[in-house]
């Protein structure tokens, strides 16, 4: 059993439990050292290629490609901005906030390295509006490490200059998409967008933008660091180096692991979590997030390889934000999925209508199957429904009728029903039916 | 007669500068109308509009968006229970319901529910503007709302920002 963590971006926070998030404390652990480095150098395609070459994948839960996305930019196309996607939502995903709290230090420096490698001059961070505490130690480091020389003009004599901005969003999940961000920090409504465009061709303000997410960047100073070769040796296959994941539930031990890739799923549970509650056993667990689909006891699933693309290609979801959320056998799946559903119901956006409306009626069949009301029919009328937004019901939430992830996720909860727990939920609607005939 | 106070104008226009379009500062001078006024009012969305030179309307638009932004008085203090799965499961509702109980007719205090907080690690939990508190049950979570409802405990704004001595 694997329960050791190897602590790249969480180590400072741990190893300084009462400073780490001042200016003295990340100074008197190495922060803003890469930082000189790299501008001391001056060679912004030399940190390009190393985080192409680190395999480092984005953290926020699409795991695409950082360095590709960057290298999406248009050659010599200015202004252009850097976003710090810092609106953490996803239910059970608690690491970004610990990031910002615990560490803004080594998120500034990535923000700054990363600033410099793709040649952009002014970066914001979209920071949930909730994170009071975090916005008081992110806007607080900020002002410091700028009495300091590491931001604003001519940063430490280079001739490169930054100005970033904290921005705080005012509570709709949505704004952790992209696009949506991109809008909410224009002063609109936090709508997506029709992509294409993409926003490196033109995100905010119509310019040429990249969106990171905060663990993302904060990586980025470990890997120039180290060099990109190097970090693609930890982790395993083409999930490169480790992974905060926030670990909830029924668990022993709740919190926050950094995981290296390459370990279990089992692992993750019983290992870094300390396994389920005294006298209960698993029932279902959900591997990365509320939008993707569940997995369950089976050995099939708790030996699974903790690999973004194991698990894509072998379990039909995803390990998402790094999120694992865990119940056991006190729980009622329905009850959980009609949680989910009044979550995306009450967080759509309204632009596309197979969200807009599938999202309400679904959570109101769950809510009747959940609360003793159900009828025989009810789960296939919910893949009936779910396919109206996420045609391969099977598959989803990867196909889609709308601009955005956020509806075909509904339909995640509904496919994981009929997977593992058709029989189960049969048995209980009829006996239901049976009760109020 | 503007809505803002002279220094709250002074940092309302230091905002607006932090942006290449106006527009931008729509959310940030919502958040500070909130610090001020303890709520989001329209003459306070009236005034935004002149700050960020788009329409009132345009600015009610994107207001009525969010659900930090108060368009109707709250309380003093906003309470914010989260019931979404994990702390489904581990007491969440329980919490909710006890707290909307207990201070349904105390006009000083606002119970919500709301989503996911990103404190799942120490479910159930709940903010009180915007400070969180976790692992709770009913009885703590009250013993905590009325730390702050008796000032015991200094509580930040209802927009979430620390009170500026």
């Amino acid at each position: 059993m694997i329960d050791q963590e190897l602590r790249i971006v969480t180590k400072r926070l741990h190893e300084r439990p009462d400073d780490s998030w001042t200016i003295d404390g990340a100074l008197a652990s190495g922060a803003y050292e890469t930082l000189r480095a790299v501008l001391a150098k001056g060679d912004p395609a030399d940190v390009q290629e190393q985080v192409k070459a680190s395999g480092l994948r984005g953290r926020g839960g699409a795991n695409f490609a950082t360095g590709q996305k960057w290298s999406f930019l248009p050659a010599d196309l200015f202004p252009r901005y850097l976003v710090v996607n810092g609106d953490e939502g996803e239910p059970s995903t608690f690491k970004d906030r610990m990031l910002v709290e615990r560490d803004p230090h080594q998120l500034i420096e990535g923000i700054i390295v990363s600033a410099f490698a793709i040649q952009c001059n002014k970066a914001f961070v979209y920071l949930r509006g909730e994170f009071a505490l975090g916005y008081d130690r992110l806007t607080r480091a900020i002002d410091d490490a700028r009495a300091k020389g590491f931001l604003g003009e001519n940063i430490l004599g280079s001739g490169f200059d930054l100005e970033l901005v904290v921005h705080r969003g005012a509570g709709a999940y949505i704004c952790g998409e992209e696009t949506a961000l991109i809008e909410s920090l224009e002063g609109e409504r936090g709508m997506p967008r029709l992509k294409p465009p993409f926003p490196a061709i033109a995100g905010l303000y119509a310019k040429p933008t990249v969106v990171n997410n905060v663990e993302t960047l904060s990586t980025v100073p470990h890997i120039v660091k180290m060099g990109g070769a190097a970090y693609a040796e930890i982790g395993v296959n083409k999930s490169t180096g480790t992974r905060v994941v926030a670990i909830s539930g029924h668990v022993k031990k709740p919190g926050n692991y950094e995981i290296e890739f390459g370990c279990t799923f089992r692992d993750v549970i019983y290992g870094f979590a300390g396994g389920i509650r005294d006298g209960h056993e698993l029932k279902f667990f959900l591997p990365g997030g509320a939008s993707f689909q569940w997995l369950t006891d089976r050995d099939e699933h708790l030996d699974a390889i903790y690999d973004i693309d194991f698990v894509q290609q072998n379990l039909g979801t995803t390990l998402g934000s790094g999120a694992v959320m865990v119940f056991d056998d006190s729980t009622d799946p329905l009850l959980v999925a009609w949680r989910l559903a009044k979550f995306y119901a009450h967080e759509s956006c309204g632009k596309c209508t197979p969200c807009r409306e599938g999202t309400g009626w679904i959570e109101k069949v769950l809510y009747r199957m959940s609360h003793g009301f159900g009828r025989p029919e009810d789960l296939d009328l919910l893949i009936s429904v779910g396919a109206g937004i996420s045609p391969n019901v099977a598959t989803a939430p990867f196909t889609q009728t709308t601009l955005c992830p956020l509806g075909p996720s509904v339909v995640s909860p509904i496919a994981s029903l009929d997977k593992y727990f058709r029989e189960e939920i049969a048995e209980r609607l009829s006996a239901d039916a049976g009760a109020r005939a | 007669m503007s809505f803002f106070t002279e220094p709250n104008r002074v940092r309302a226009k230091e905002i607006v500068a932090r942006y290449p379009r106006p527009k931008s500062a729509i959310l940030p001078l919502a958040h500070l109308a909130q610090d001020q006024d303890g709520w989001l009012s329209a003459a306070a969305m009236d005034e935004i509009a002149e700050l960020t030179e788009v329409t009132a309307a345009e600015v009610q638009g994107t207001c009525s968006f969010y659900t930090m932004l108060k368009r109707r008085p709250c309380g003093k203090l906003v309470v914010s229970v989260c019931t979404n799965v994990t702390c489904l499961v581990t007491g969440g509702p329980e919490i909710l319901e006890h707290l909307e109980e207990h201070y349904a007719t105390d006009p000083e205090v606002t119970v919500e529910e709301v989503e996911c907080l990103a404190a799942c690690g120490g479910a159930p939990s709940m903010q009180v503007n915007y400070e969180f508190h976790e692992k709770l049950t009913a009885e703590t979570a009250q013993g905590i709302v009325d730390e702050y409802r008796t000032g015991s405990r200094k509580a930040r704004t209802i927009s979430g920002s620390v009170v500026q001595p």
